[in-house]
């Protein structure tokens, strides 16, 4: 299995300074810290009210922070909204997977690309042929991405007709329209039936190793998180508690302790 | 009698035309910006004006003066998105829709100060109709019914073929999701503007091509483009253009209909009655439209 740290050594893609957040009087993330290396799969993991959710919605412009940092790449883009993220290459998806359920499978993923000349409105007259051949272009990218998941069967369906698990899918192809730097996952394993889930699984291993997408996971399932990451952190009661391997991170008292056998490890 | 009821008909489809191409701008506007647009009828107005300003500028033809006056009235709805609509675009869309009544005064009142209140025509003179089994129909009305069904298929074509009308929909799907998968919301909006108010200038000079112009010329077909725009489902505008000849044929037929049975009273005046009970009729039955089961 992995290295603890795939790239220790280079600096994190992803780097997080004591985030703080209060709902009312509950402080759900309380002064937590952590780094993702580039090139790696984290997995982000702790009991329900860790914080896990609320950390990863002030990570991806979601929420704003009361205070502390979030750092992509050195630069800082702590409270940036979701779309000026995205243009740095930040991408998320979802635990209810938001898709265009009046669109087709494949018209979900031609919309993503920014900045493509079909979206000036003079260009798009003056230089119809240019626009033409982009637009074919993003269409056989698409095309690729939708063979890539096994959706291609289903392209010309209307993505309100996909079961929970294809919507999965289709949101991790709207990740790889673009070329992100860092692609968070909200319980990708969700509602996913067990087939699915392993083809889930493959999916992310080769985005991360053949595209070298970095990643980030937010999950329950801790098969999941085990087969598929290179360093865990674990938090509990808005604090990062623990990181490491998946086998440190088990071994450690502190975590065991937070669980309290509450979600039992499902592989011990 | 068959002919009397086809004759109708033909007028029905006529009046269809010209309330789809402005019920499918409101209802892209109102899919992608969140409100219902009552400067839209006026929007009319003020095309159907730019074009009588065009031609007798230049002593042009109506059809010349056409994409004159489509372009106008483009950038008159851009320049009052930039003034009015933008500033407000993160308030409550109620205010959006009170700030376009306003705007809808604005319009009607700058067209009777430039043109004056009186009732006017872009061409004097009669021509006879043209007869075809019985029916009658003028030239003008029939490039109105072929313009109108080019449009459409123009319209259609842009909004499925190109990435720009894939993104206008994936707005008006679900405006968050389309932000932050990078789709660029102001170019979305600028492209509404384009469309809509385009549309709505085609369908003001068609109007006023096939009745007369006047300064209250659009604001008195709004309630039947508002009709159409919910029988069609709002938000949706393939549902608006068969909302609009829905709205069209009903109203005429059920203005003719009593005629031609033998009646000696008739409904004429009573037009917008039709169309209001039909919007009323909609929006206590079924409020998600004809089509379709969403809301």
């Amino acid at each position: 299995m992995p290295a603890t740290v795939a790239a220790a050594g280079r600096a994190p893609l992803l780097a997080v300074h004591s985030l703080v957040k209060s709902f009312g009087g509950i402080r759900a993330v309380d002064g937590a810290s952590l780094e993702i290396p580039a090139g790696s799969i984290t997995g982000l993991i702790g009991p329900n009210g860790a914080g896990k959710s609320t950390l990863f919605g002030m990570v991806a412009g979601f929420l704003k922070p009361d205070s502390g940092t979030v750092l992509l790449d050195g630069a800082d883009v702590t409270g940036l909204p979701p779309h000026r993220l995205f243009a740095r290459g930040l991408v998320r998806t979802f635990q209810i997977p938001a898709t265009f359920d009046r669109m087709t499978v494949r018209d979900n993923l031609m919309v993503v690309p920014a900045g493509q000349s079909g979206e000036s409105v003079w260009r798009a007259w003056v230089q119809w042929g240019r626009v033409q051949t982009e637009d074919a272009a993003i269409r056989a990218r698409a095309d690729e991405v939708l063979a890539f998941l096994s959706l291609d069967h289903v392209c010309e369906e209307y993505a309100g007709n996909l079961s929970g698990g294809q919507k999965k899918l289709l949101e991790l192809g709207r990740t790889m329209m673009t070329e992100p730097r860092l692609v968070l996952l909200d319980e990708p394993g969700a509602g996913v039936n067990p087939t699915l889930m392993a083809k889930l699984r493959e999916h992310i291993r080769t985005l991360n190793r053949e595209r070298g997408y970095t990643i980030c996971i937010v999950e329950h399932d801790m098969d999941l998180i085990a087969s598929l990451c290179d360093q865990v952190i674990v938090m509990a009661e808005g604090k990062v508690l623990a990181r490491g391997s998946m086998d440190e991170v088990r071994a450690n008292a502190e975590v065991r302790a937070a669980y309290l056998g509450g979600v039992r490890d499902s592989s011990t | 009698m068959l002919t009397d009821i086809l004759q109708l008909l033909i007028y029905g489809i006529l009046l269809g035309s010209v309330i789809a191409l402005s019920a499918v701008g409101v209802s892209l506007i109102f899919g992608i910006l969140r409100f219902a647009h009552f400067a839209h009828g006026d929007l009319m107005t003020a095309g159907a004006y730019f074009a009588l300003f065009f031609m007798t500028a230049t002593g042009a033809s109506i059809w010349l003066a056409f994409p004159f006056a489509v372009l106008a009235a483009i950038l008159v709805a851009l320049a009052f998105d930039r003034v009015v609509y933008r500033r407000l675009r993160r308030t409550r869309p109620v205010i959006l829709l009170i700030a376009s009544i306003g705007v809808a005064f604005i319009l009607r009142n700058a067209v009777l100060v430039i043109w004056g209140p009186d009732i006017t025509v872009y061409e004097s003179g009669i021509k006879p109709p043209m007869r075809f089994l019985g029916l009658r129909i003028k030239e003008d009305q029939l490039i109105i019914i072929i313009g109108t069904v080019l449009l459409v298929i123009l319209l259609s074509l842009f909004l499925q073929r190109t990435r720009m009308g894939k993104a206008m929909r994936a707005m008006a799907d679900d405006p968050d999701l389309a932000r932050i998968t990078g789709i660029d919301t102001d170019r979305v909006i600028l492209w509404t503007w384009v469309i809509g108010a385009g549309l709505a200038a085609a369908g003001g000079v068609f109007l006023a091509l096939d009745t007369r112009l006047q300064p209250t010329l659009g604001w008195d077909i709004l309630l039947a483009i508002f009709a159409a725009t919910i029988l069609g489902g709002i938000g949706k505008p393939y549902g608006a253009i068969a909302g609009a000849m829905v709205v069209g044929i009903s109203a005429e037929l059920g203005a003719g209909l009593p005629g031609v049975f033998g009646a000696d009273w008739s409904l004429t005046s009573y037009k917008p009655a039709i169309t209001f009970l039909l919007m009323v009729a909609m929006l206590l039955w079924r409020p998600q439209g004809l089509v379709g089961g969403r809301a």
